[in-house]
């Protein structure tokens, strides 16, 4: 709850509903209205318009569309054109807009923290650039955080070419490069492996994270989610060796959860496990995924061992990168031979590893310059704090993990006094160019507005090269044993770039459905054997470094081991982001980026309250979220709903209703952000979420049964029988002509009797005054959805806006909605393509055809309340030879 | 019945109207009642904080949540209501059933039952997330062209508790006039007499008065009558009518009204015992009416605790197991502990009255019906809380934990009433003087 | 003892309660009639004294060409000051009432017109949709051809939608007659019934999600 404390607007407020009471009326003030001085061309006032542009959250490009209400960026779709994105997108892509809202956002360039103007940035740039003129650059370092946007290149070659002794550094605290480095120990080359896991029989996960943060995590989801779609009987099985609870894991057929080295030590030394999942591999088309905490000779085996299955897997090869790395940067430093650092992005003083001390290093430059969202840890110790421009403010181009280029193309001017990249480069370069011009010039040979258009550059993509992997990749170094401390990008926040943004933190994580926090992941085991519970502090050391951080219980993590995510702790985040969590960075050196053994985890005093926004974990024996053998598919029980001596409601046009197909569902979190996005939800903060008032109109229910993580998005079932609209006392909550329970704000006097009555607790009360005060979170606002007061029930509406938007059009036109016109929020924007929307009334819909699928139940179905919302069973497909995991 | 009047033989016609407009007009104010009046008066106050407050902020001030989005707001509603019934089935029902030793006690019973009524009305507004829209739930002509829906409860209960509450004080009030007629003529002040004059509506005494008087008190008598049952019966149909394990329950009407006049009687006692003490009513209010209130008590007990083992019945032999799940939480889970107590506070403790020194010892009869009291406070919370944080789906399961706004209201509501009674108890006669008087005039019949 | 009220003092009495009763109800006739939607204030002062009596009914301009998004959007579309210029650039170029509009032009700053409709933002109104069943301009504004300066004529009150979206029929005209000031509803009956036709149910129109979200 916000500080109770009679301020002003708590004084207003007070008076107006003194006011309210006592005459029962108010009169609204007059709004001005306000047109164009200049109309914008093709500009249609109250019709959104949509631009394809893309950015880079897990190290390669998303393609969306953005949608623009009268200039503003609301609402990010995906785009189906786009590798990429395949029309998904991330939670990362969804909260992207709110990261352009952001207030607190850096406004101005600041000299040694106090404000400056860009003139004198220029003129410190040329100084030095004089210095560097004769010297070649010598003493002229940049650290960039992901090269893989060609018109960046492109300067960065120019940038040689002027002066040639100028070094590029490169640092991202997710960097892939064990993965690089397996692929040249087998290639001789840094290829990356593209796997077709849609031709897949089999997949052998090891530790991969191909659905969590892998830079082709939707791509990788969609062709899962399809070869997970049994046909005649046969579907692929997953096996999944994970060290810390990830999607893969809880998608698992077969789930293991072991150390980094025991997953190593598998896979070299032979046992029964091992011959029984290789057999199936081999004889169904198996593939091999390694993750990033593998060593690289542990990848370069994955390769050899794919090639062996000949499993469905291609390698590409990324332009090679002429970068440093951040190591030589940083003795340079201190040996005091860099006269000009130029940082573009990241906050290498917060994530850089420990044993760099990239912090007192960076003190020993003369003169740095750091280009950044946020005045953050890095900026605080630069000479220079350059605010960027977010990439829906300005132009550039980004490459997809196939190699697919993009153009970035910004929605709106730069809210605030901010460059991009490259234009910071051209400073460097010297070229009068502005950042449109410079990538235009890239592209000079490709269909500009065809490339706008679609979002995508045809046939961009890297070339598959036919390789075959060495013979013999070297051993796997044997790695310490005793506790292992992982460490993994939160998967929210990731590397801590997203810590400012109030969606992601109150985003539940899909294993813990915690908010507002990280913890140290530990297995039920190694929690009894310290006898700790959630909540708990734990002390973890890895030989001098330390840490202290609160403990959290989690059957999907391995023994004697503690995962730790990355991106807390932030002291220079914002308000929003800082002081949340605790920072793991301390922990993580350059040798051992994801995982460090010879820990050791003691009990330490004191407690932290944890924000989780589901407090049971097991299902208590009640069927909710089902799931079913392959091999006993035919065996499912499925209630029809009985028969009533009520007559039903008489419907003459659409049927709206929802499936949501479990086998499909990776819990990913995306439909509830994407929701949250688009109908104008307020995060409520910690202390709500503790107290049990999220907002979130649907949300992603875990199971833990029998050694499997279940997943089950809830969202309004909108009801045939719905307990909630016969006790509202105003008819707020009433069923309209098209199957929908609508919830009226504006005649919602918040009594909660329907919220009482719903047995699935979807609906959301505004306990208190969540409408965003600040001008720019305004700005984000969809305008076709009401922004609900305070003391007012909402909940899922089936997007009511887009379905109207659909209507009306149809109408116009003297037409029905055809199948696939209403695209819900969630359903866009889910990966897996889970989530079915569409008309029952049409015979042929899509609905109508999942709505017959064998497997689909009612949730509750004993209750009568008919389900408009109803789910598709999960599908296990176990090996019958392997009795574990 | 003579014993009840037999003290009386010692009064005569003129004495009792002293003795008890005395109180009122003459008796200086003992220093006990300031005390009491400046501590319910620091109630009063809080409660009308905490309700400025709520409206400033917002009902999230209390610790209601999902899926506990009911409180204290409506444990506290049916709590008072509850309170407001033993006054009228009281005056109505035992005038009707001719039970004479009613006579003493109606006044004040009376009184009792309008203030918690009242009371009990503010806390569904309080309870809205929008209160200035309550009118909302008021069938009335509007632009909007929306009237209530009339198939939920609480649109039942606006109509139920209106009616309850203008009949009751209608009632209330046309009992008081002959005696406000007293006050007039007794009163020493101008002033006095002008107030109880105007009061008093020209009540001159005259035969053509007391016969009107007469056929409109058993009226109004008779038209109260149902509305003891009818009124916490809708109310439990706010709970009965959910589908959720808890308040999904047929046998919620009967079980609240018993509950009802259980926590009635026992506020009865609660008042009359002190102010027997205090203001020398021995006479009047005689160990037989502490006695036969205290049958009352122990039979309504015995209702709510079947209402309390036929609850656990059902819902094993129903066999469903959100039914079970939601038993067994209740007697082991997070609220187990309210559970018990309620128990012991409204099956055990009145076992003592059983005992018929116990029945008609004061301090034993006070002692028990403040247990009672808090028993059945804790009784509406345990239905209204804990029935539903434990519902159908385990990952919305949640605890509601009562904030210190809760507690202030609740402690407020409580001030506000004593602050009201004490008022009243100075400002009017606690016992109707011209039924006493009727009763003297009986036991001096040969 | 003597009497405490005599006869007068009692009649004083009633009068009083009987004139407190009158007093509530005439203060509440007049609040009522004082609500908005009844009240005065329904044509205010504009920034520029813009007469659509001259503009529709004298010269004749179509709606649409200032409200150019009437048709395609919810919003009907206020027209930019380049709009107003693309004829007042030549007449009475210099006229001084203009110049809020020169300036607007020359500045970029938009003019700040004070909203005359205006719905609560939780009632979503597609003017669209409207026109495209049959519901002409006429039907909400009223006779703007005969307005020198725009007032409000319909309530705007929910009850008033209603009347419309649950007996649509006497409300619809032809689809070329929609932008007509000067047109009627068609008697015909028939004509009348294949208009009401193309209209989704009276449920649907009457739906609180029709323009509730």
């Amino acid at each position: 709850m916000p500080p109770v404390t009679l301020t002003r607007r708590n004084f207003l407020k007070l008076g107006a509903a003194a006011a309210a009471l006592a005459s029962g009326a108010c009169s609204r003030p007059r709004e001005p209205i306000v047109p164009y001085a200049h109309q914008p061309e093709g500009e249609l006032p109250g019709v959104p318009r949509f631009y394809a542009t893309a950015a880079c959250f897990v190290g390669a490009a998303e393609g969306m569309l953005v949608e623009s209400n009268t200039g503003r960026p609301t609402k990010v779709e995906g785009n189906t054109a786009h590798p990429g994105s395949l029309g998904a997108t991330s939670v990362h892509g969804q909260a992207s807009v709110l990261g352009l809202w952001d207030p607190e956002r850096s406004k101005a360039p600041r000299r040694r923290g106090l404000p400056a103007t860009r003139g004198a940035l220029e003129r410190d740039i040329a100084d030095a650039l004089a210095r560097f003129r004769d010297s070649g650059g010598e003493g002229l370092r940049l650290l960039v955080r992901d090269a893989s946007s060609p018109t960046l290149l492109r300067q960065l070659d120019r940038l040689v070419k002027r002066f040639p002794r100028v070094r590029v550094h490169r640092w991202d605290p997710l960097h892939r490069d064990r993965g690089r480095e397996g692929a040249r120990l087998a290639f001789g080359r840094p290829l990356e492996p593209l796997y077709r896991l849609e031709e897949a029989g089999a997949i052998l996960s090891l530790d991969s994270r191909f659905l969590d943060d892998h830079p082709y995590r939707l791509n990788y989801a969609r062709q899962f989610a399809r070869a997970r779609t049994p046909r005649d009987g046969q579907m692929c099985r997953l096996y999944a060796l994970e060290s810390a609870p990830s999607l893969v894991g809880a998608m698992a057929d077969h789930r293991f959860a072991m150390s980094v080295p025991a997953i190593e030590g598998w896979l070299s030394g032979k046992n029964a496990t091992y011959d029984t999942i290789f057999k199936d591999l081999r004889q169904n088309r198996g593939v091999i995924l390694a993750g990033e905490a593998l060593s690289p000779q542990a990848h370069a085996l994955v390769h050899r061992l794919n090639a062996q299955l000949g499993a469905p897997v291609s390698y590409i090869e990324p332009p090679r990168e002429e970068t440093q790395p951040l190591a030589d940067l940083v003795e340079a430093m201190r040996k005091g031979a860099v006269g000009l650092l130029v940082i573009l992005e990241g906050n290498p003083a917060y994530d850089a590893p420990l044993d760099l001390d990239f912090g007192a290093a960076l003190a020993q430059v003369p003169l740095s310059v750091h280009l950044s969202l946020y005045e953050d840890e890095t900026s605080a110790r630069c000479t220079w704090h350059v605010p960027s421009t977010h990439f829906m403010e300005h132009w550039s181009d980004a490459r997809a993990f196939d190699g697919t280029a993009a153009i970035v193309q910004p929605l709106i001017a730069p809210l605030y006094d901010g460059v991009s990249p490259h234009e910071l480069l051209l400073l460097l370069t010297g070229e009068g160019k502005g950042g449109y011009d410079l990538v235009r010039e890239t592209w000079r040979d490709t269909d500009w507005d065809g490339a706008l258009r679609t979002g995508v550059i045809q046939d961009s993509a890297f070339p598959a090269s036919p390789v075959t992997p060495r013979v013999s990749p070297g051993s796997i170094p044997s790695q310490q044993q005793g506790w292992q401390v992982r460490f993994v990008a939160d998967e929210a926040l990731l590397d801590g770039r997203f810590a400012n943004n109030a969606w992601l933190q109150e985003l539940p994580r899909a294993d813990s459905k915690l908010t507002w926090d990280n913890a140290a992941l530990l297995s039920p085991a190694s929690a009894k054997e310290l006898g700790v519970a959630n909540g708990d502090l734990v002390d973890i050391a890895i030989g001098e470094r330390r840490l202290r951080a609160p403990a959290w219980v989690t059957p999907a993590q391995a023994d004697a081991s503690v995962t730790l995510p990355l991106g807390y702790g932030r002291s220079r985040a914002g308000a929003i982001g800082n002081g949340v969590g605790f920072d793991a960075n301390p922990l993580r050196t350059r040798a051992e980026p994801w995982n460090a053994g010879g820990a050791r985890v003691t009990k330490a005093p004191g407690r932290h309250e944890f924000a989780t926004t589901q407090n049971h974990a097991r299902m208590e024996g009640r069927d909710l979220a089902r799931h079913v053998d392959l091999t006993h598919m035919d065996s499912f029980r499925k209630e029809r709903p009985r028969n009533s001596l009520y007559p039903g409601w008489p419907y003459d046009g659409y049927r709206w209703a929802m499936s949501i197909d479990l086998n499909a569902c990776i819990g990913c979190n995306a439909c509830t952000i994407a929701c949250q996005a688009e109908n104008n939800i307020p995060t409520v903060g910690k202390d709500q979420v503790i107290a049990g008032r999220e907002m979130h109109w649907i949300r992603v229910d875990r199971y833990y049964e029998d050694h499997r993580t279940l997943f089950q998005p809830v969202p309004c079932m909108h009801c045939e029988n719905a307990p909630c609209e016969y006790v509202c006392p105003v008819e707020a909550s009433v069923h309209d002509s098209e199957g929908l329970n609508v919830q009226v704000y504006n005649r919602c006097v918040g009594t909660r009797f329907c919220s009482q009555n719903c047995p699935y607790k979807v609906r959301r009360f505004n306990f208190f005054d969540h409408t965003p005060k600040d001008e720019s979170l305004k700005a984000q606002m969809n305008p076709e959805v009401t922004v609900r007061m305070r003391g007012v029930m909402e909940k899922c509406t089936y997007c009511v806006q887009r379905i109207t938007r659909a209507r009306i059009e149809a109408e116009k036109q003297g037409r029905r909605i055809s199948d696939g016109e209403v695209i819900t929020a969630c359903q866009a924007a889910c990966p897996t393509n889970a989530i079915m929307f569409g008309d029952l009334s049409d015979e042929k819909s899509e609905i109508n055809r999942a709505k017959r699928s064998p497997l689909q139940y009612d949730l509750l179905a004993e209750l009568n309340t008919r389900p408009r919302t109803s789910y598709a069973a999960r599908i296990v497909n176990r090996n019958p030879e392997l009795k574990d995991g | 019945m003579a014993d009840v009047a037999a003290p009386l033989r010692r009064w005569s016609y003129g004495s009792v109207s002293d003795k008890i407009a005395d109180i009122v007009l003459a008796r200086p104010t003992h220093w006990l009642w300031f005390a009491a009046f400046g501590a319910a008066s620091l109630g009063t106050v809080a409660f009308v904080g905490a309700i400025g407050w709520l409206f400033v902020r917002g009902i999230g001030i209390w610790g209601v949540n999902i899926p506990t989005a009911w409180g204290f707001a409506i444990a506290n509603f049916v709590w008072w209501i509850g309170i407001g019934h033993a006054g009228t089935f009281i005056s109505a029902i035992l005038l009707l059933l001719r039970q004479r030793w009613r006579t003493s006690i109606n006044r004040f019973a009376e009184a009792m039952t309008l203030f918690a009524a009242g009371i009990a009305g503010i806390f569904p507004i309080l309870h809205l997330g929008r209160p200035w829209f309550f009118y909302w739930l008021v069938p009335y002509p509007n632009v909007m062209e929306l009237w209530p829906q009339w198939r939920s409860a609480l649109v039942w209960d606006i109509f139920a508790i209106s009616t309850y509450l203008i009949v009751s004080l209608l009632f209330w009030y046309v009992g008081l006039v002959p005696d406000l007629a007293t006050l007039r003529d007794r009163a020493a002040s101008r002033a006095k007499r002008i107030v109880y004059g105007l009061l008093a509506l020209g009540w001159r005494g005259e035969a053509r008065h007391w016969a009107r008087f007469e056929t409109v008190y058993l009226l109004l008598a008779g038209l109260a009558t149902p509305l003891v049952v009818s009124v916490h019966s809708v109310v439990s149909l706010d709970f009965a009518i959910d589908i959720v394990p808890g308040y999904h329950s047929t046998v919620f009407p009967p079980y609240f009204v018993a509950g009802a006049l259980f926590s009635g009687f026992a506020m009865v006692l609660t008042l009359a015992i002190p102010l027997r003490h205090f203001f020398r009513l021995h006479d009047f209010i005689t160990d037989r009416h502490l006695e036969n209130a205290a049958k009352v008590l122990l039979a309504c007990g015995w209702v709510v605790a079947y209402g309390y083992f036929i609850e656990t019945f059902t819902a094993f032999y129903s066999g469903d197991e959100f039914e079970i799940a939601m038993v067994k939480d209740r007697l082991l889970g997070f609220y187990g502990p309210v559970y018990w107590t309620v128990l012991a506070c409204n099956v055990i403790a009145p076992q003592i009255l059983w005992w018929r020194p116990a029945r008609r010892s004061a301090w034993a009869l006070f002692a028990v019906s403040l247990v009672v009291n808090l028993g059945m406070w804790l009784e509406r919370v345990m239905i209204v809380v804990q029935s539903m944080h434990h519902d159908f789906l385990p990952s919305a399961w949640g605890n509601f934990i009562p904030t210190v706004w809760d507690w202030i209201t609740f402690f407020g509501s409580i001030g506000f009433f004593a602050f009201l009674f004490l008022l009243f108890v100075r400002a009017l006669p606690t016992i109707s003087i011209f039924e006493m008087r009727e009763l003297v005039m009986e036991e001096k019949k040969p | 003892m003597a009497q405490l009220f005599d006869p007068p003092a009692i009649l004083g009495i009633k009068l009083f309660l009987i004139a407190i009763t009158l007093a509530i109800a005439a203060v509440w006739v007049t609040f009522y009639k004082a609500l908005p939607a009844h009240s005065g204030l329904l044509s205010p002062q504009q920034p520029i004294p813009f007469s659509h009596k001259h503009h529709v009914g004298d010269d004749g301009i179509d709606c649409r060409y200032c409200h150019w998004s009437v048709e395609k959007s919810s919003f009907a579309g206020i027209p930019s000051a380049q709009v107003c210029l693309t004829c007042h650039s030549q007449l009475f170029s210099d006229a001084p009432i203009l110049e809020p509009l020169r300036e607007s032009a020359r500045t970029g700053v938009p003019i700040r017109w004070v909203r005359v409709h205006d719905l609560p933002d939780f009632v979503f109104f597609d003017h669209g949709i409207h026109l495209a069943k049959g519901v002409g301009c006429v039907e909400c504004h009223g006779r703007v051809d005969r307005m020198p300066r725009i007032e409000r004529v319909a309530s705007l009150e929910m009850q008033w939608c209603l009347g419309c979206h649950r007996d649509p029929a006497p409300h619809l005209r032809r689809p070329q007659d929609v932008f007509d000031m000067a047109s009627q509803p068609p008697r015909d009956a028939s004509v009348r019934a294949q208009l009401a036709s193309r209209l989704l149910s009276e449920q649907r129109l009457t739906d609180c999600s029709t323009c509730h979200r």
